[in-house]
């Protein structure tokens, strides 16, 4: 073995030793300033029912209470559902159209005015239905309510109108913060500038493109917690900024996710002063043709663009270089309703014979006339993954005797052109928080149903199979309608194919203690578990 | 002299015009939207109503026209708008970072001129020597190195000489505090990149010298004031020095004016927040009003630096008279 590889494995072997007490043994300690780095200039604005960006999450969330979340003792896990500011976590009622929370009394809002159910139901309803002069990113993920109601001061209700497995998931979303219902009812726009929350932590500054600080919240309704003093987020776009500062201890952390050749710098330079944690993300590339440019409107074409790569031996050669790891199909792999290995190797691309399959993307193309075909892939402007990503799919294609040409663009011009379907073939990502399949695979779903869906095609059978789908109440059949779904979406028609998933690579300070990682870079940063050993 | 000031501060008004003309259009030239990127980058989902709901926030459905008028207007008011990425107004997002590029600019001009004008004068006095070659060869690998990557660098070897030495890596501060605040903390984050772009900065002005003052070395009156007898440091500094300034007052002018918005890399290596990330971040989120109101400022930091160096032509060069 590589002597340097050698090391990394010594020393990510001693940071997981040395990690595994501190969330399961060591007793926590009370106190101190905790400094991450937040991978971001500045987010645009601080409302996180508006924004869709995890710039807000990392600078806000810990001044925020949400009604359930994905529980912070177990986050990996994709069904764990605990309250926050529920009492217990609810039995739906009226064939599962009705959920019934009991709010916490006692909890104050950091400027000491009780939070009430009031204010939950105020909240979530400008969430689902927003006002005309805001707009909530997320309203899509609630298509099942029909109204949200609080009947007296400690009860809220929602009714649905069909009853579905992707209402709770949609309800843990770590964006929907409780805001006090008196401002909203002043300003929906209020919470874009100003901060004011029930969570652990109280605001203590912000300066624009530098830093956000909090202080302990002392009338936090989770006994004992926050344990830390108070925190401090510092913005930095540039990776190496982040990665040095880590090293030189001017902050513990970041949230986000290195690359792997940041991750394997800092363990050789700080060995057991540092630990990491390692995560399967709900984040992974698609490769989208546009339906409306020739001769990706011939399903032959499309298919063999999917045939030609191999995922299997591209993953591991990959996920050395760039922030991916797992083949999977359109469902998070750590997902009940994720495909397995095995039914995930019966859909095209996904073969385990990767001569089999090229020597049919060959034949597809001889068949509709296209062989030695040159086009365009459009991509964007982010390293990670994007380019590496985008790079050996250009190789990969190459070996069929397929021409492409990569377009690197930056994000603004990127969604101009997927949006006026100014492409032939892009390359995009779709990113979620809360692991929800059935509606993280809204993305798949054609234009004239999910408006973020840029390749141009309609197709009926598909919209009403995901109808069907989304409306079944049994998981098991449920989980049969999600393969053929997925079998039609990536298969049959190849309208878009998911293109290996992300993978969260977290290396931090050892002293930091009480974190634990997720599937995404949105959840569990309200920071209130977090303590440091020192 | 006066009429001369007043005739350059009004030329500034055709010129700030143009460029507003310039930047504007230019701005919009640029494919994209601000509301698609803000709206869907983070992989939220949005339809068209949200979309025309942000361009109506943002005025951005009002004919271009229209547009152009309201923003020269709102500039000659003194007035730039709202910054359309986060709300706020324009001139307080440029207020939180433009002390941050002013004193970085001014530290870095001073570390170019300490370094520039000395050894560029010793260059040219011992022309073809070997301290001649070795100072050629620092500006020569000044002009080669861009400014980032000195600064990496830097960063690199602080990190791996204070680990060396004391057993835990230290680098510079990351978060900025004022001078007056805690001018210690202050000096340790902005005094690297000081240096990295004062080298830079220093290798253009002391290539500068060295020619203008090898230039002026053989003019009559030099050699007129040695022969009349004249102490050679009088010859060097009244005589020579002054006169060879002239063009490199000029471009240690244009190097100060672009450093107020120009230190886009340098910025982000040492994580400061200033004026040339902010105009990074504006172009890529499309944030039309904080782009023009940056560019706005970069002009004019250009037309009142041009107008001062032409103004100290007249104190350097006494047969200069402005009518």
């Amino acid at each position: 073995m590589h002597a340097g590889a050698r090391l990394l494995v010594v020393g990510l072997v001693a940071v997981s030793a040395a990690a595994a007490p501190a969330l399961t043994q060591e007793t926590p300690k009370q106190g101190g300033m905790f400094t991450y780095m937040i991978p971001a200039d500045a987010p645009p604005s601080l409302d996180g029912h508006r924004e869709t960006t995890y710039a807000t999450v990392h600078t806000a969330a810990p001044f925020y209470s949400t009604l359930i979340r994905i529980n912070p003792e177990n986050p990996s896990s994709t069904t764990d559902f605990v309250c926050d500011l529920c009492t217990t976590m609810p039995q739906p009622s009226d064939d599962g159209k009705t959920y019934t929370f009991r709010i916490r009394n006692h909890v104050k809002f950091h400027d000491g005015s009780p939070l009430t159910a009031a204010d939950v139901a105020a909240s979530w309803n400008a969430i689902i239905h927003p006002p005309e002069t805001t707009t909530s990113a997320r309203e899509s993920y609630y298509i099942m309510v029909d109204k949200v109601e609080a009947p007296d001061q400690s009860t809220v209700v929602f009714h649905l109108k069909f009853p579905t497995g992707a209402f709770l998931p949609a309800l843990a979303d770590p964006y929907a913060w409780i805001y006090k219902r008196e401002i909203l009812d002043k300003d929906p726009r209020w919470y874009e500038k100003n901060v004011m929350g029930s969570g652990p932590f109280k605001f203590a500054g912000y300066e624009i493109g530098q830093s956000i600080k909090g202080v302990r919240n002392p009338d936090y309704y989770h006994q004992g917690l926050p344990r830390l003093d108070g925190f401090t987020g510092i913005y930095a776009d540039k990776q190496a900024v982040r990665v040095e500062a880590i090293r030189a201890d001017r902050a513990a952390m970041e949230f986000r996710g290195l690359p792997p050749s940041a991750r394997d710098q800092l363990v050789n330079e700080l060995g057991d002063k540092l630990a990491v944690q390692e995560s399967d993300w709900n984040c992974g590339n698609l490769v989208t043709p546009n339906h409306k440019k020739k001769p990706f409107d011939d399903v032959r074409v499309r298919r063999a663009l999917l045939l030609a790569v191999d995922q299997w031996h591209g993953a591991p050669a990959l996920a050395k270089i760039a922030n991916v790891h797992t083949v999977g199909g359109i469902v998070f792999p750590g997902s009940p309703l994720a495909a397995t290995k095995e039914e995930l190797q019966q859909i095209a691309g996904f073969w385990p014979d990767i001569e089999k399959s090229r020597a049919e993307a060959k034949r597809l193309l001889k068949e509709a006339g296209v062989e030695g075909l040159s086009f365009e892939l459009l991509n964007r402007n982010v390293d990670q993954p994007y380019k590496y990503v985008g790079t050996w799919l250009v190789d990969e294609w190459s070996k069929i005797g397929l021409h492409a040409t990569q377009r690197v663009v930056p994000t603004g011009p990127w969604f101009e052109a997927m949006r006026s379907g100014n492409f032939d073939v892009v390359l995009e990502a779709n990113c979620e928080g809360v692991v929800n399949p059935l509606m993280d695979t809204q993305k798949y779903l054609p234009r004239s149903v999910y408006t973020e869906n840029y390749g141009m095609y309609d197709d009926q059978p598909e919209i009403d199979l995901y109808q069907r789908m989304l409306h079944e109440p049994d998981p098991a059949k449920q989980r049969a309608l999600m393969r053929e779904f997925e079998k039609r979406v990536v298969d049959s028609e190849a309208h878009e194919f998911p293109m290996l998933w992300w993978y969260r690579i977290i290396p931090y300070r050892s002293y930091v203690k009480g974190w634990k990682i997720s599937p995404s870079h949105y959840l569990n940063q309200d920071l209130a578990t977090v303590w440091l050993d020192k | 002299m006066y009429r001369y000031i007043i005739k350059r501060l009004l030329l500034v008004i055709p010129t700030l015009l143009g460029a507003a003309a310039l930047v504007f259009l230019l701005m919009r030239l640029i494919p994209g939207d601000i509301c698609v990127v803000r709206l869907g980058s983070g992989g939220g989902t949005f339809d068209e109503r949200a979309v025309q709901a942000c361009h109506a926030q943002l005025g951005l459905n009002h004919p271009i026209f229209l547009q152009f008028v309201d923003f020269v207007w709102g500039f000659f008011r003194g007035d730039f708008g709202i910054s359309m990425w986060s709300g706020k107004p324009v001139l307080t997002e440029i207020a939180a970072r433009f002390p941050v590029s002013l004193e970085i600019a001014i530290m870095a001009v001073v570390v170019a001129n300490v370094i520039a004008i000395p050894l560029g004068t010793i260059s040219a006095l011992k022309q073809n020597s070997p301290i001649d070659f070795v100072i050629r060869v620092i500006s020569i690998a000044g002009l080669a190195t861009p400014s980032f990557w000195l600064g990496i660098l830097f960063i690199l070897a602080i990190l791996d000489i204070s680990q060396a030495a004391f057993g835990a890596p230290w680098m510079p501060p990351i978060d900025y505090v004022p001078i007056w605040q805690d001018p210690l903390r202050n000096l340790s984050m902005v005094i690297f990149p000081a240096l990295t772009v004062g080298y830079r900065t220093s290798a253009v002005t002391m290539r500068m010298t060295r020619s203008a003052m090898l230039e002026v070395l053989r003019e009559d009156y030099i050699r007129t004031a040695r022969a009349k007898g004249l102490v050679e440091h009088i010859i060097i500094n009244r005589h020579a020095l002054k006169n060879a300034l002239l063009p490199v007052v000029t471009l240690i002018g244009i190097e100060a004016a672009f450093l107020i918005g120009g230190l886009v890399v340098t910025e982000q290596v040492f994580n400061l927040n200033g004026i040339g990330r902010l105009f990074v971040q504006s172009v890529q989120n499309q944030d039309y009003t904080m782009t023009q109101a940056l560019v706005m400022l970069v002009v004019a930091a250009f037309v009142l630096t041009n107008t001062v160096v032409d103004l100290l032509y007249a104190w350097l060069d006494p047969r200069i008279r402005y009518g």
